[in-house]
C-alpha cells in the first residue's frame, strides 16, 4: 500500500511539476502547448490545495473546524503583496514610491509596519511568522478555555467578519477595499513574462508537494494518532493524561502557516489580493473543498481544491446563474450523502469492485486506514426513532 | 430558468444573424470569411453588484441586438461572450483573462466598481486589450487600453457641489461628505474637498466620513449630520454606494431632515437604484448626472421605449417597468461608438480601433456625445435632478453644450494631464 | 356735497387696489418678458414678484416651469400660459389662458406661439419669490412634517415680514412639536431684529425653547462686539441651557438607538436560540429564512397594491402572520426533509444548513430579480413620535421593540406555561426517557425548528422597514446573530435577551468615539473574549455530561 501510495505520488508530482510547465513552454501553435492561462489557473488551483491541506489536518484529524481560515490565507497574501507594492517604486500611475492607494488617501509619508516588506528576507519570514502569531493567539485563547465544537467555529467566523471589517478600512492603510494589486515585478522578475508565472507555477507546485509531505509525516507520528484520538472523543484523551489543547494549538498553527503560504503564491498568479478573500463567505467556501474531497485523507483536500474550484471556472462563466446553487447543492449532498467525499466515494467503489472480482481470497478491506469520520461530540445519545 | 433565457438569447442572437444572413446579405463571403466577431461582456450577475451590473449587461446585449439587426460591425455578425464575476474582484481579473487570451475577443464593455476596474487594468494593459468603461469613476486614470464613456470628477463631482453652493441651488455653506469607503469616494472626496476650500469654504464647515459597503444603521451618522445642518445652510454630498443607501435614505426622513433644509446631493444613486427602494423618503433630493431617462429628446424617447420592449421580450425580471439611466446609457453608446470606430478604421484590432475612436461623436439618448480626441474619455453634459415619487428624476439644471472631462482634477492635481497623442498618456505639465 | 368727497375719496383709495393688479408698471413688465433682453427680463419678473400678489407668483411658477408663450408678434405680443396638450387633426394644439387671473382663451395651435424659455438667470430671480410664497403656503399644509419643515425654513430666513404670518399659524396650530417649531422659528426672527430689548427676550425664549437649530446664531450674537452686555449675556445662558439639554437628549438617543440595535438583534436570534438550545442545530440558514420572511411581505404588499389600495396600510399586518407560516413552513421541509437525518452532528447541521442557505438565496435572486425590491413603509410606521425637542423617535423602530418584546414573552408564555412547551422542553432535556413517556421526539422537533424559522420570518418582516429587501439580506444579519446566541448560552432564554442587549447598548455606545466599524471589530473582540471566561455563553445548559 504505502509503494503503491509512494508509486502514485511521484507519478502526480512529476506531472504537475515537470511537465505541466514543460507543456506551457512549448510554441502556442504546437497541438500540446498548455496555455498560459490554464498554466496560471492550476497554479491558483494549487495554492487552494495547499490551504485545503492545512484545513483537512485541522479538520479531518483534530476535528477541530475553523470557519475563519481566510484571515490567515490574507495575511499570507497581503504580507507578499505589501512586498510587491513595495517593488513596483515609481512604475506607477502616480510616480510615487508610495503605493497607490495611499497616494489617493493623500498619506504622505510610508507608515511604519509597511517599512521592513522592502526587504524580501523579511518578507518570506513573515509570510510564515504572522499568520503562525495569530493562530498562536486566537488557538490560545479558544483552546484553553476549552471553547470547543460549535462555539468555536462561531468564532472563528467573528474572527474572519473582524479582519474583513478592519482591513476594509482605508485608515488602515492597506488598501481598503480595493487591495493590493497592479503588482509589476516580483524579486526583480517581470510578473507579465510567461517564464516568471511558469517559475511561480513550478514553484507552488514544488511547495504543495512538500506540504503534503509534511502533513502525511505529522499524521504518521504518534501526534497524529493523538489528533485523531482528540478528534473521536476529547475527554478520553483528557483523562489519558494528554493536554489536547497543546495538540490542537499546534496543528491550528500549522495550518494557519500552511494557510498564509498558500496566500502568499496566490497573489502573485493572481495579481491582486482584497479583504474580500479574508471574509466569511470564501472561508465556509474553504470548508466545502475539503468536504468535497474527503477529509481526513490528505488527497482528499487536494482533489477537493482542485476540482469544486474548477469547477466554479467553468460554471461561472457557462452557467453563471447556476453557480451558487450547484454549490449548494454540494454542500448538502456531500454531507448527507458523501461524507467521506469524492475520495471515499472511490475507495468504496474501488472496495465494491474487488469484492466483486474474486481474484484473491483477500479480507474485506475496511477501505483506508482513516476513513472513518464520525463527528466527533454527539451532543446526546442516539435517537430512539 | 435563467439558463433558458441565455440559451434563448444566444440562440436569437445566433439565429438573427443565420436569418438576416439568408435574406438580406449579398453572398459575399472574403477571405476572412463571415464569421461573427466576439466581444465579452465583464459584468456581475450575482453578488452585492448584480443589483447594478445586471442592467449593463442587458443593454449592451440590446445595443449588439441592433447591430446586427443592421447587418453587424464590417458585414460581421457580433457574439457576445457574457461572463459572471460574481462581485469577486479576484474573479474580474481571472474572467478578464480569460476572455482576453481563451475567448480572443476584440473588446471587453464591463466593470463597474473602481476596485473591479482595478484589477483588470494590468490584464488589459499586459495583453493590449480594449475595455470601455461605462461608470462614473475618481479620475486620476489614463489607461491606454480604456475607453471610459463615464463621467470624470469635472463632470459629476464638481458641478452638483456647485449647484448648491450657487444661489439657484440655495447657497448652502456646509458640507457634509459622506460615501463607503473605498477609492472612488476617499478619491472624490478628496477633489470636492480641494474644490470646496478652493471656493472659500472653511474647513469647519467641511465634515467628512465613511461607512463600509453594505452598512445597515445610519443612526448615530444622521444625528451628526443633524447636529451639522442646524441652522440652515447645511448639505450632504453623498457618495454611497449600493444598498447602503436605502438605511440611509429611511434614518434620515425618519429623524426629521427634510430636503428643503438639507438636501442630499447623490452621486450613485440612478432611475436603477431608485426602483428597488421606497422612494417616499427620497423625494426632494438631488442627484447629479450626465443622463437622465426624464430627458425629452426623441432620441430618448426611442431608446427608452427599445429597452422597455427588449425587457419584455426577453423576460427580464421587471419586464416593461425596467429603467434606462446614465450608466446604461453609457454602455449603450460605448457599443456604437466601438462600431463606428471599428467601421472607420476598418479592422478590429486594437490600436487601429484606438486611433479611429478620438473625436468620435454619436447621437446618444441624451443628445449629441463626443469622445475625447487625446485622453480616452468623453465629452458629455451635466445635468441635475431632482428625485420624484415614481423614482424618475425632474430635471432642474442641465449645461448647453458638453463638457470636457479632465481626467486629473485641476484642483488636487493641476501639474498633470492625460495625452495619449502627443505624450505616453499621464504627464507632467510643464509650470 | 361731502358725501360725494367721500365717495371720491373711497374710489381712489380702493383704486389703487383694483388697478394694482394690472397697473402700468405690471404690464410694462409682461411686455419686457417677451423682448430679447436679460436685463430687461429680470427686471421684470422681480417688479411681478414684488407685487406678492398671488396670481403673479402663479404665474411665475408657470414661467419657471416653461409653460409661458407669447402670442403675436411686435408690439401687440401678448403673453399666456399654456396648459394641456393635445393633438387634433394633424396638429399640435394647446390650450390657453391669460398671464394674469388664468382666464381661458381657447386652444390655439402650438405653431403660433413662441415660448418664452426661462434661463437658469431668469430662474434665479423667480426662486426668492417663489421660496417665500411656497414656504408660507407649506404652511398650511395639512402634513404637520412639511409645516415643521416650514416654519424651520423661516426660521433660518428670518425676515421680519414673515412674523404675522407665522403669530397666525402659531394660533392654529395643535400639534405639539410643530407649534413648537413654529415658536422658535418667531424667536429666531426676532433675533435678527434691530431692537436689543426684543433680542434679549428672543435669546431667552430660544433657551427654554431648547433650540438646537438656533446656536449658530446666537453665538454670532455672543461674540458680537456691537452687541449690549445684556444681549450677549442673555445669548450665552441660552446657549448654555441649549448644550446642556442637548447632552440630555444625546443621552437619551443613545439609550434610545441601543436598544433599538438590540430589538434587532433579538428579534433575529431568538428563533435561533431556540433552535440551537432545544435541538443542538447551528441553522446557517436563519439569514435566509430571515429573507424569506422579508419577501412574503413584499409579495403581500403587490398583492394589498394590486387588489385593495385603499386598504394598503393594513398590509403589513397581513404580512406578519403570514411572513411567520411562509419561513415556519420552510424550516419544517428543511427540517423533516434533510436536517433530521443529522441529528446530534451539529458541525454537519452547519454545512448543510449552510449550503441550503445558498440556495434558498439564489432562488430567491432567480425568482425576484438579484436587485433589491422596494417595500414602502404603511403611513403608521411612517415617521416618529417627538419624545422631547430634538429627539425623534421613529415608529418604525418603536415598533421592533415591542415586537421583539411581545415575541419573547410569546415563547415564554409557550415554553414554559403550554404542554406543548412542556414536551418540547422534555424532549430537550431527555430525549430519550421523553420517547418511553409517550412523546413523539420527531414530531416535536419538526414543531420546533418551524417555531424558530417561524420567528426568522416574523425578523423578516419587521427589517423591511429599516433595511434593505434583498437576495443577500440574510448575510448582513447572520453573524450577528450567532455572536448573541453565543454570548448568550442555549441554556436560558433570558440569555438571549441579556446578550443582545449587552451588545445592542455597548455597539451604540462606543460607535460615537470609534466609528461605526471599529465599534463592530471591538464587540466580536469583547464577545471572543467574554468566551474566554464563560466558553458556553451566559447561561448554559447544565447537564450531567463530563463535557458541561
Amino acid at each position: 500500500m504505502r509503494r503503491r501510495e509512494s508509486i502514485a505520488l511521484a507519478v502526480v508530482s512529476l506531472v504537475l511539476v515537470a511537465v505541466l510547465p514543460a507543456l506551457n513552454a512549448l510554441p502556442p501553435s504546437s497541438p500540446f502547448h498548455v496555455p498560459n492561462f490554464t498554466l496560471n489557473l492550476f497554479g491558483k488551483f494549487l495554492t487552494y490545495a495547499i490551504l485545503a491541506l492545512g484545513l483537512d489536518l485541522l479538520w479531518g484529524y483534530a476535528g477541530v473546524l475553523s470557519l475563519g481560515h481566510g484571515v490567515f490565507f490574507g495575511l499570507g497574501a497581503y504580507a507578499m503583496g505589501m512586498h510587491l507594492m513595495l517593488e513596483i517604486g515609481t512604475q506607477s500611475v502616480y510616480q510615487n514610491a508610495l503605493p497607490d492607494f495611499m497616494v489617493w488617501n493623500q498619506v504622505k509619508t510610508l507608515p511604519l509596519f509597511w517599512r521592513p516588506f522592502h526587504s524580501a528576507i523579511f518578507t518570506i519570514v513573515a509570510i510564515m511568522a504572522v499568520p503562525a502569531l495569530v493562530g498562536l493567539a486566537f488557538g490560545f485563547l479558544a483552546f484553553r478555555s476549552r471553547i470547543r465544537g460549535v462555539y468555536f467555529s462561531i468564532i472563528t467566523q467573528a474572527l474572519a467578519l473582524s479582519a474583513w471589517l478592519v482591513f476594509n478600512r482605508n485608515e488602515m492603510n492597506l488598501g481598503g477595499t480595493n487591495g493590493l494589486a497592479d503588482f509589476k515585478t516580483i524579486f526583480g522578475f517581470r510578473l507579465n513574462q510567461p517564464s516568471t508565472q511558469r517559475a511561480l507555477y513550478v514553484i507552488t507546485a514544488l511547495t504543495l508537494i512538500a506540504a503534503f509531505l509534511l502533513c502525511r509525516w505529522i499524521t504518521r507520528t504518534r501526534a497524529g494518532k493523538v489528533l485523531v484520538a482528540i478528534r473521536d472523543s476529547e475527554t478520553r484523551v483528557l483523562f489519558a493524561g494528554y493536554a489536547p489543547a497543546n495538540y490542537k494549538l499546534f496543528v491550528f498553527v500549522v495550518s494557519a502557516v500552511l494557510a498564509g503560504v498558500s496566500g502568499a503564491l496566490y497573489a502573485p498568479q493572481v495579481g491582486i489580493i482584497t479583504p474580500a478573500k479574508m471574509g466569511v463567505l470564501p472561508s465556509i467556501e474553504m470548508v466545502v473543498w475539503v468536504a468535497a474531497g474527503g477529509r481526513g485523507t490528505l488527497i482528499g483536500a487536494v482533489v477537493g481544491a482542485f476540482g469544486v474550484n474548477w469547477i466554479q471556472s467553468w460554471l461561472t462563466t457557462s452557467y453563471p446563474d447556476v453557480w451558487l446553487l450547484f454549490l449548494g447543492a454540494l454542500f448538502m449532498s456531500v454531507v448527507l450523502f458523501f461524507p467521506d467525499g469524492v475520495v471515499g466515494a472511490a475507495a468504496r467503489l474501488v472496495d465494491t469492485l474487488k469484492r466483486l472480482v474474486p481474484s484473491r481470497a483477500s479480507t474485506p478491506s475496511v477501505g483506508p486506514s482513516n476513513l472513518d469520520v464520525v463527528e466527533s461530540e454527539p451532543t446526546s445519545p442516539t435517537p430512539l426513532q | 430558468m435563467a439558463v433558458t433565457r441565455r440559451e434563448f438569447l444566444k440562440g436569437s442572437v445566433v439565429a438573427g444573424a443565420g436569418l438576416a444572413a439568408g435574406v438580406g446579405m449579398p453572398s459575399l463571403i472574403t477571405a476572412q470569411g463571415k464569421e461573427p466577431v466576439k466581444i465579452g461582456v465583464l459584468h456581475s450577475l450575482s453578488g452585492t453588484m448584480a443589483i447594478s451590473e445586471v442592467s449593463l449587461r442587458d443593454v449592451v446585449l440590446m445595443a449588439v441586438d441592433e447591430i446586427n439587426a443592421k447587418g453587424g460591425v464590417m458585414g460581421r455578425k457580433i457574439q457576445p461572450v457574457v461572463v459572471d464575476p460574481a462581485s469577486n474582484w479576484d474573479l474580474f481579473a481571472e474572467k478578464a483573462k480569460q476572455l482576453l487570451l481563451q475567448d480572443k475577443v476584440a473588446v471587453v464593455f464591463g466593470c463597474w466598481t473602481s476596485v473591479s476596474r482595478k484589477s483588470v487594468l494590468p490584464v488589459f494593459e499586459n495583453n493590449n486589450g480594449l475595455l470601455f468603461y461605462p461608470v462614473q469613476y475618481e479620475g486620476e486614470e489614463c489607461s491606454k487600453n480604456v475607453f471610459y464613456t463615464g463621467a470624470c470628477p469635472n463632470q459629476q463631482l464638481i458641478p452638483g457641489a456647485e449647484y448648491l453652493m450657487s444661489k439657484e441651488g440655495g447657497s448652502y455653506k456646509k458640507f457634509y461628505l459622506l460615501g463607503t469607503d473605498y477609492v472612488f469616494p476617499r478619491t472624490a472626496n478628496k477633489i470636492l474637498r480641494a474644490f470646496l476650500v478652493a471656493k472659500g469654504v472653511p474647513a469647519a464647515n467641511i465634515e467628512e466620513e465613511y461607512t463600509p459597503f453594505s452598512h445597515q444603521d445610519y443612526q448615530t451618522i444622521v444625528g451628526k449630520i443633524k447636529r451639522f445642518a442646524s441652522g440652515g445652510g447645511g448639505c450632504v454630498l453623498s457618495t454611497i454606494n449600493g444598498d447602503s443607501n436605502v438605511p440611509f435614505y429611511k434614518e434620515f426622513a425618519n429623524q426629521g431632515l427634510r430636503s428643503e433644509n438639507a438636501p442630499i446631493m447623490a452621486y450613485s444613486v440612478a432611475e436603477d437604484e431608485l426602483r428597488g427602494m421606497d422612494t417616499s423618503a427620497l423625494v426632494g433630493h438631488l442627484a447629479a448626472w450626465n443622463y437622465f431617462q426624464s430627458v425629452d429628446t426623441p432620441a430618448n424617447t426611442k431608446f427608452v421605449r427599445a429597452f422597455k420592449e427588449y425587457a419584455k421580450k426577453t423576460n427580464l425580471p421587471g419586464g416593461e417597468s425596467r429603467v434606462t439611466d446614465d450608466p446604461m446609457e453609457a454602455a449603450y453608446f460605448g457599443v456604437h461608438i466601438w462600431r463606428q470606430a471599428v467601421e472607420k478604421a476598418k479592422s478590429f484590432e486594437v490600436d487601429k480601433v484606438r486611433a479611429a475612436v478620438y473625436g468620435q461623436t454619436f447621437a446618444a439618448p441624451v443628445g449629441t456625445i463626443k469622445m475625447h480626441e487625446y485622453n480616452q474619455h468623453t465629452y458629455r453634459p451635466v445635468l441635475i435632478g431632482e428625485i420624484l415619487k415614481n423614482g424618475q428624476f425632474k430635471i432642474i439644471s442641465r449645461t448647453k453644450s458638453n463638457v470636457e472631462p479632465e481626467p486629473w482634477s485641476k484642483y488636487t492635481s493641476p501639474d498633470k494631464g492625460c495625452d495619449w497623442i502627443k505624450h505616453q498618456g499621464t504627464y507632467q505639465k510643464k509650470a | 356735497m361731502r358725501f360725494l368727497f367721500l365717495l371720491l375719496l373711497v374710489a381712489w383709495l380702493a383704486a389703487p387696489a383694483a388697478s394694482h393688479a394690472q397697473s402700468p408698471e405690471t404690464l410694462k413688465a409682461l411686455a419686457d418678458l417677451v423682448v430679447d433682453d436679460g436685463d430687461k427680463r429680470e427686471a421684470a419678473v422681480t417688479v411681478l414678484g414684488t407685487t406678492r400678489d398671488p396670481k403673479w407668483l402663479e404665474f411665475l411658477g408657470a414661467l419657471r416651469d416653461g409653460n409661458v408663450y407669447a402670442r403675436g408678434q411686435g408690439k401687440a405680443a401678448e403673453v399666456v400660459v399654456g396648459g394641456a396638450k393635445s393633438t387634433k387633426g394633424d396638429q399640435d394644439v394647446i390650450d390657453i389662458v391669460t398671464a394674469y387671473g388664468r382666464r381661458p382663451l381657447g386652444t390655439v395651435p402650438v405653431a403660433g406661439l413662441t415660448e418664452i424659455a426661462a434661463d437658469r438667470r431668469l430662474r434665479i430671480a423667480i426662486k426668492p419669490f417663489l421660496d417665500a410664497d411656497e414656504t408660507r403656503g407649506q404652511l398650511a399644509s395639512p402634513d404637520p412634517e412639511t409645516r415643521r419643515g416650514a416654519a424651520m425654513k423661516l426660521g433660518h430666513q428670518a425676515e421680519a415680514s414673515a412674523t404675522p404670518v407665522v403669530e397666525a399659524a402659531i394660533a392654529k396650530e395643535t400639534v405639539p412639536h410643530v407649534r413648537h417649531a413654529l415658536e422658535e422659528a418667531l424667536a429666531q426672527i426676532r433675533l435678527a431684529q434691530s431692537d436689543a430689548a426684543v433680542r434679549v427676550l428672543a435669546a431667552q425664549s430660544l433657551g427654554n425653547l431648547h433650540s438646537f437649530d438656533a446656536v449658530p446664531a446666537l453665538q454670532k450674537l455672543a461674540s458680537d462686539p456691537a452687541a449690549s452686555r445684556a444681549e450677549r449675556d442673555a445669548a450665552a445662558l441660552a446657549i448654555r441651557q441649549i448644550e446642556r439639554w442637548s447632552l440630555l437628549v444625546r443621552a437619551v438617543e443613545t439609550l434610545f438607538q441601543g436598544a433599538s440595535l438590540a430589538s434587532i438583534l433579538l428579534l433575529m436570534s431568538v428563533g435561533l436560540a431556540i433552535v440551537f438550545g432545544l435541538m443542538g442545530v447551528i441553522n446557517m440558514a436563519h439569514g435566509e429564512l430571515m429573507a424569506l420572511g422579508a419577501y412574503s411581505t413584499f409579495v403581500v404588499q403587490n398583492l394589498f397594491r394590486a387588489r385593495w389600495p385603499e386598504w394598503f396600510d393594513a398590509y403589513f399586518v397581513v404580512a406578519l402572520p403570514v411572513s411567520f407560516a411562509v419561513a415556519a413552513a420552510v424550516g419544517v421541509v428543511l427540517e423533516r426533509g434533510v436536517i433530521r437525518r443529522l441529528y446530534g452532528r451539529p458541525l454537519e447541521t452547519l454545512l448543510l444548513t449552510w449550503g441550503a442557505s445558498l440556495i434558498i438565496q439564489q432562488g430567491l435572486r432567480l425568482w425576484f430579480g438579484a436587485a433589491n425590491v422596494d417595500v414602502s413603509s404603511p403611513r403608521w410606521l411612517s415617521g416618529g413620535f417627538a419624545l422631547m425637542t430634538g429627539l425623534t423617535l421613529p415608529f418604525n423602530r418603536l415598533f421592533i421593540i415591542g415586537l421583539a418584546a411581545v415575541s419573547v414573552a410569546g415563547m415564554y408564555w409557550l415554553l414554559f406555561r403550554t404542554d406543548r412547551g412542556l414536551t418540547i422542553r422534555a424532549v430537550t432535556q431527555n430525549r430519550a426517557m421523553s420517547a418511553c413517556l409517550g412523546v413523539r421526539a420527531g414530531a416535536v422537533d419538526a414543531v420546533t425548528f418551524g417555531l424558530g424559522a417561524g420567528l426568522a420570518g416574523l425578523a423578516g418582516c419587521a427589517l423591511t422597514q429599516i433595511g434593505n429587501v434583498g437576495p443577500s439580506l440574510g448575510q448582513n444579519y447572520i453573524v450577528d446573530s450567532f455572536m448573541v446566541v453565543v454570548t448568550g448560552g442555549v441554556g436560558k432564554l433570558a440569555g438571549t435577551v441579556l446578550a443582545a442587549a449587552g451588545i445592542g447598548e455597548l455597539n451604540k455606545v462606543i460607535e460615537p468615539a470609534l466609528g461605526a466599524v471599529f465599534a463592530k471589530v471591538a464587540i466580536l473582540i469583547a464577545v471572543i473574549l467574554f468566551l474566554q471566561r464563560r466558553p458556553a455563553g451566559l447561561f448554559a445548559t447544565r447537564g450531567r455530561g463530563a463535557e458541561a
